[in-house]
């Protein structure tokens, strides 16, 4: 049933480069260019959209920049189970906007909200000075998330 | 019988960012080799060493001045096209004193930032809007002559997104008011007319290594009764205008491009000019929501520049560059400043639209193959980016309403 689409992003080729000098690490290559937890098709992410028990987006496509984050949460434990999102920007954006997905699932809401920048810029293992602002944008996509989850809470 | 080895597949290399630079060609790298061991002396000595480079140089100059119709002594070899606008804007400038410069909005960073600097000292400075293609109206050069207008610099054609100046015209108004005219044809030159009079141009610089010649090699043409200040003192070569002993190399190299680029000019634009619309038509068809920056038809002829909307221009390109396909972005995420192209900004593109362009710049060694594969891979590439891209923009609104703020991008 599964189309199959040549361009998957987890199926590009990127083991082709020839030792070119890069501008970003081989994490965030990585995570670039195989993003994680990321949606297939239009569908799947509406579809993800109205089950998903928080949203958040923060930036704006003037700036360059805009994301738009799923959570959903265990209702027991509190801790976030899933995590997807969607991404408009540029690599360091895509990168620390995967990453920070990985890193969110099994933290609890208030172990997640103390996520800052700086956490998502090591786990990269660093961004360029002019690219940091990028990732500032991750942390702030889950927070409104979370916010997003707790006043739905509070309604029902 | 051992099974062959399988052949491992050459990585494509695919080379469209020749408006950044060109690689030098090899007629040209066989003429300026023996200047570095064989021929090293000072074209200002006066024993017969010097006296062979030093009328070397003297026949390089010629021709030049041959194909830009002009006398040999209106040429002065500059270190590139940067210091030739330098010396252009500063040196008219500053042999007038003061005074009012008229240049436009979609100049490159070498003009802009000598006017800015100009302006420091006390010079003034029209920057002329554009119209949606990147045109220049000859009527608005000539509404914004004052009593004090001194110079005119409009370029030739626009480096990133390829629209040609109406030049004779701007000249044209220039001449009639006696106003001096210079143009940047760093892009124009090895695709258009350079005839200076043809033209009515006053000054104009050209780049060694836009045409296939070395970098750090340009020069200005200068018209014989155009007094200049100096930038660079010293020696005294170039007639005082550019002092330091001469590039003798570089020159022997920009000569040959020159020469070569002028040669071939007429069949070479031809041929470019076709696989340049064949890849606009291509990408527009195959991927929506793609448009055209620039001019459709008053267009360098290897100049491709588009938007792709709900994409981030350094992302395709980053992609791009995993396949082997090498160009350029107007994307604020891959320049130093995060500012948007300024160029796509003057013709009003507004900034969602102008995150998502790209510029390929065809050149000598581009075939149809090149072509094929480009458009082979980049539909696959941004219909994978559209896919985590939360942003659906309207192809209806892309341009800038007049009276749109400047948004203010977060920047800790």
């Amino acid at each position: 049933m599964k189309k199959k689409n040549v361009a998957d992003l987890n199926k590009v080729d990127v083991t082709g480069t020839r030792g070119e000098p890069w501008l970003y690490t081989e994490k965030v290559k990585d995570h670039f260019f195989h993003p994680r937890n990321i949606f297939y098709t239009d569908k799947e992410a509406a579809e993800y959209e109205k089950e998903a028990d928080g949203v958040g987006q923060v930036g704006s496509p003037a700036c360059g920049d805009v994301m738009r984050l799923y959570i959903k949460v265990d209702k027991k434990t509190k801790k976030i189970k899933e995590c997807r999102w969607k991404t408009f920007g540029c690599a360091s954006a895509i990168a620390s906007t995967s990453i920070m997905s990985e890193m969110v699932i099994g933290k609890t809401l208030e172990e997640a909200k103390k996520i800052t920048p700086q956490d998502i810029v090591k786990a990269l293992g660093g961004l360029p000075a002019r690219k940091i602002h990028c990732s500032v944008l991750g942390d702030q996509a889950l927070r409104a998330a979370i916010d997003d989850y707790e006043k739905k809470k509070i309604k029902s | 019988m051992s099974k062959a080895k399988p052949k491992r597949e050459r990585k494509k290399s695919i080379y469209l960012d020749h408006a950044a630079t060109t690689p030098v060609r090899p007629e040209v790298l066989e003429v300026i080799l023996p200047f570095f061991d064989k021929y090293y002396a000072n074209p200002s000595s006066l024993h017969t060493p010097g006296l062979r480079v030093k009328a070397v140089l003297e026949q390089a100059r010629k021709s030049i001045a041959s194909h830009l119709s002009c006398l040999p002594q209106e040429i002065i070899f500059t270190g590139g096209g940067t210091e030739s606008i330098n010396l252009a804007l500063q040196g008219v400038a500053f042999a007038k004193g003061k005074g009012h410069i008229i240049t436009s909005k979609i100049e490159h960073p070498a003009v802009l930032n000598t006017c800015t600097f100009l302006e420091k000292l006390g010079y003034s400075v029209t920057y002329l809007d554009v119209d949606r293609y990147g045109t220049v109206s000859p009527e608005e050069v000539e509404k914004n002559i004052r009593p004090d207008t001194i110079l005119i610099s409009i370029m030739y054609a626009n480096n990133e997104i390829g629209t040609i100046q109406p030049i004779t015209e701007i000249g044209r108004v220039a001449f009639k008011h006696h106003i001096l005219f210079h143009t940047d044809a760093c892009q124009a030159a090895g695709a258009l007319e350079l005839d200076v009079h043809k033209l009515n141009v006053d000054l104009m610089t050209i780049n060694g290594s836009k045409i296939y010649g070395p970098k750090g090699t340009g020069l200005l043409y200068k018209r014989a009764d155009i007094h200049l200040e100096p930038l660079i003192h010293g020696g005294g070569q170039e007639q005082g205008l550019r002092s330091g002993t001469e590039n003798v190399s570089g020159i022997v190299g920009l000569a040959k491009a020159l020469e070569l680029a002028q040669k071939e000019r007429m069949k070479e634009s031809k041929r470019l000019t076709q696989l340049r619309d064949y890849l606009i038509a291509q990408v527009l068809e195959k991927i929506p929501k793609s448009f055209l920056n620039g001019h459709p038809i008053d267009r360098l002829p290897n100049n491709v520049n588009l938007s792709f909307l709900d994409v981030e221009g350094e992302s395709v390109l980053l992609y791009l560059n995993e396949y082997g396909i090498y160009v350029s972005t107007g994307s604020a995420c891959s320049s130093h400043k995060l500012e948007v192209s300024h160029v796509l900004k003057a013709t009003g593109l507004n900034h969602d639209a102008a995150h998502g362009s790209m510029r390929f710049t065809l050149g000598r060694k581009t075939k149809k193959e090149d072509i094929d594969y480009v458009l082979k891979i980049l539909p696959e590439i941004i219909e994978s980016l559209r896919k985590i891209s939360p942003v659906k923009m309207d192809v209806n609104k892309i341009w800038n309403r007049k009276d749109e703020k400047e948004e203010r991008c977060r920047l800790k």
